[in-house]
């Protein structure tokens, strides 16, 4: 099963020596799980002050600055991994750096079957 | 034919259902493939005489009724799975079905469940429970509990959260997990008992039961400590309520009424937990409840000993209302002034303010020591949080005695 993984924190309280580890410890990771036949796809994400946001009403498209919702969390990188089960899942979510400071939101994909393919 | 079909049914239903879960990897299709294989049993059986394995011959049925659907249904995968899914060998069959209820005992406690639909999958997929029965259990409509039920069974396909033993790793954690599912539906029996009524199914009875069925798949210390504690909390059923329906406390029962055959087989099933040296709160809980079981008379409670029960929990399990159990046997054993000063120290901090217990457990102390006035204020803040029917009546008992009193000062 495919699961994404979102990692939530409150941007404020990293320091930029933790953020610049937090980042290296994730490459490890990605490569570690790649080893184990794991990885999809990670990333993270710049601060959300560069998050714009889009919603289209009556056709037309209204662009915003900042995010949809104002929370204390905000969504800082996902992963996307392949795992037998929701309990490999959680191994998994444990492993992530950002685990640590915030909070890892696992989903279940759910498998669209007629998605294109990405040209390499 | 009629009456052994039915006694089989009543055995065998969950454990098959178990089996089915595991070859057919989905709830809703292994529920209906039994009923079905039950339907064939129902016309096949009188016919033809029981089948040796009767168990083996509803698992066979139950899985080709499921090969059918799913022909029908054209769900190609799921066969394919199906048909590649070997039958465990006759010879290890006890083994695999034992298995295959431990594994939904994991999968429907798992922790990515809400608590209620930890407990609400357990009683249907488990105890076989319909949920008709477990609303009522709960006070909700039926409509409710199906919804939960329908919730619960989309988590587990959905997230994917395995039918599987968990690893020696998280297992300690897990069973943790299932442990307190049980308690949870025992307490809840334990409370309703004035509720109950015939068609609502005891629940206390129900914890027991399948404490039992996880002692014989997972004997584990603290699997033994959960059956003893509710072992020697429920020998006392029969005394926490007087005919007139009021709470009794543990000094006003009548300890001859008391089932000492619960009470020695909760004793004998705490020490086999003690002696191993791997047990939990559970077991503490229960060693707790064994001091008072042990107890002559109320008078004779060893109170010391109880408080170094107290304090090793706390050590185990730190709550805030550990801690007010275990300040309210400091006051039994040094005196009520000791204990009101814990209690007034807890209620400082902040947790328990909400809890009516604790402002109950102050209002006692209050009247044992006279203070009347600040009996009466606890006792009201008491009442005011109090939920349960039975609890609002003994509150409410005390409340007018302090008046009584008051008004004649």
């Amino acid at each position: 099963m495919k699961y994404m993984m979102l990692i939530y924190s409150d941007e404020s309280i990293w320091t930029e020596s933790e953020r610049a580890k937090c980042m290296a410890e994730s490459v490890d990771l990605c490569h570690q799980l790649n080893g184990e036949g794991k990885y999809l796809s990670a990333s993270p994400l710049h601060y959300v002050e560069t998050a714009t946001s889009v919603r289209v009403r009556d056709g037309k498209a209204l662009v915003t600055d900042g995010p949809f919702a104002e929370t204390r969390e905000q969504l800082g990188g996902y992963y996307l991994v392949d795992a037998a089960n929701l309990d490999e899942a959680i191994d998994i979510a444990s492993r992530i750096p950002g685990a640590r400071m915030g909070t890892v939101e696992i989903r279940p994909i759910f498998e669209l079957d007629n998605l294109p393919v990405v040209k390499k | 034919m009629q009456k052994q079909i039915e006694d089989i049914y009543r055995h065998e239903s969950r454990r098959v259902f178990a089996t089915l879960v595991r070859l057919l990897r989905d709830f809703d299709l292994a529920e209906d493939a039994l009923q079905e294989a039950f339907t064939a049993a129902m016309q096949q059986w009188p016919r033809d005489g029981l089948p040796h394995n009767p168990r083996a011959w509803l698992v066979s049925a139950a899985r080709f009724k499921a090969i059918d659907r799913l022909r029908r249904e054209a769900r190609l995968d799921s066969l394919e799975d199906l048909e590649q899914e070997p039958a465990a060998p006759p010879e290890k069959e006890q083994e695999a079905i034992a298995d295959d209820q431990l594994r939904l005992i994991f999968t429907c406690c798992h922790p990515a469940l809400a608590p209620e639909l930890q407990i609400a999958l357990t009683l249907r997929e488990i105890c076989g429970l319909t949920t008709e029965a477990i609303a009522s259990a709960f006070l909700i409509t039926p409509t409710t509990m199906a919804q939960r039920l329908v919730r619960g069974k989309a988590k587990i396909r959905n997230a994917g959260i395995p039918y599987e033993v968990p690893g020696q790793k998280h297992l300690g954690e897990r069973l943790k997990a299932v442990l307190t599912v049980i308690y949870l539906v025992f307490n809840e029996g334990h409370h309703a008992s004035s509720g109950a009524s015939l068609d609502r199914p005891d629940l206390a009875q129900e914890a027991i039961r399948l404490a039992r069925l996880l002692l014989e798949l997972l004997p584990h210390a603290e699997v033994r400590g959960l059956l003893a504690l509710m072992l020697l909390h429920h020998a006392r059923r029969a005394t926490r309520i007087s005919p007139e329906g009021d709470l009794l406390l543990l000094e006003e029962q009548d300890r001859a009424l008391w089932d000492h055959s619960m009470i020695r087989e909760g004793q004998s099933l705490l020490e086999s937990a003690l002696i191993t040296r791997q047990f939990g709160a559970f077991s503490v809980q229960a060693a707790i409840a064994a001091v008072h079981a042990e107890a002559p008379t109320a008078d004779a409670t060893d109170w010391p000993q109880i408080v170094a029960l107290y304090d090793v929990l706390l050590r185990l399990a730190p709550s805030p209302i550990v801690e007010l159990n275990r300040a309210v046997a400091v006051a039994m054993r040094d005196g009520p002034q000791t204990g009101l000063e814990l209690v007034d120290s807890l209620l400082g901090r902040g947790d328990l303010r909400q809890y009516h217990l604790a402002h109950a457990a102050k209002a006692d102390l209050h009247r044992r020591l006279r203070q009347y006035p600040e009996a009466h204020g606890a006792y009201k803040e008491a009442l005011h949080l109090a939920q349960q029917q039975v609890e609002i009546r003994f509150l409410q008992k005390r409340l007018d005695e302090i008046k009584a009193k008051l008004s004649r000062h």
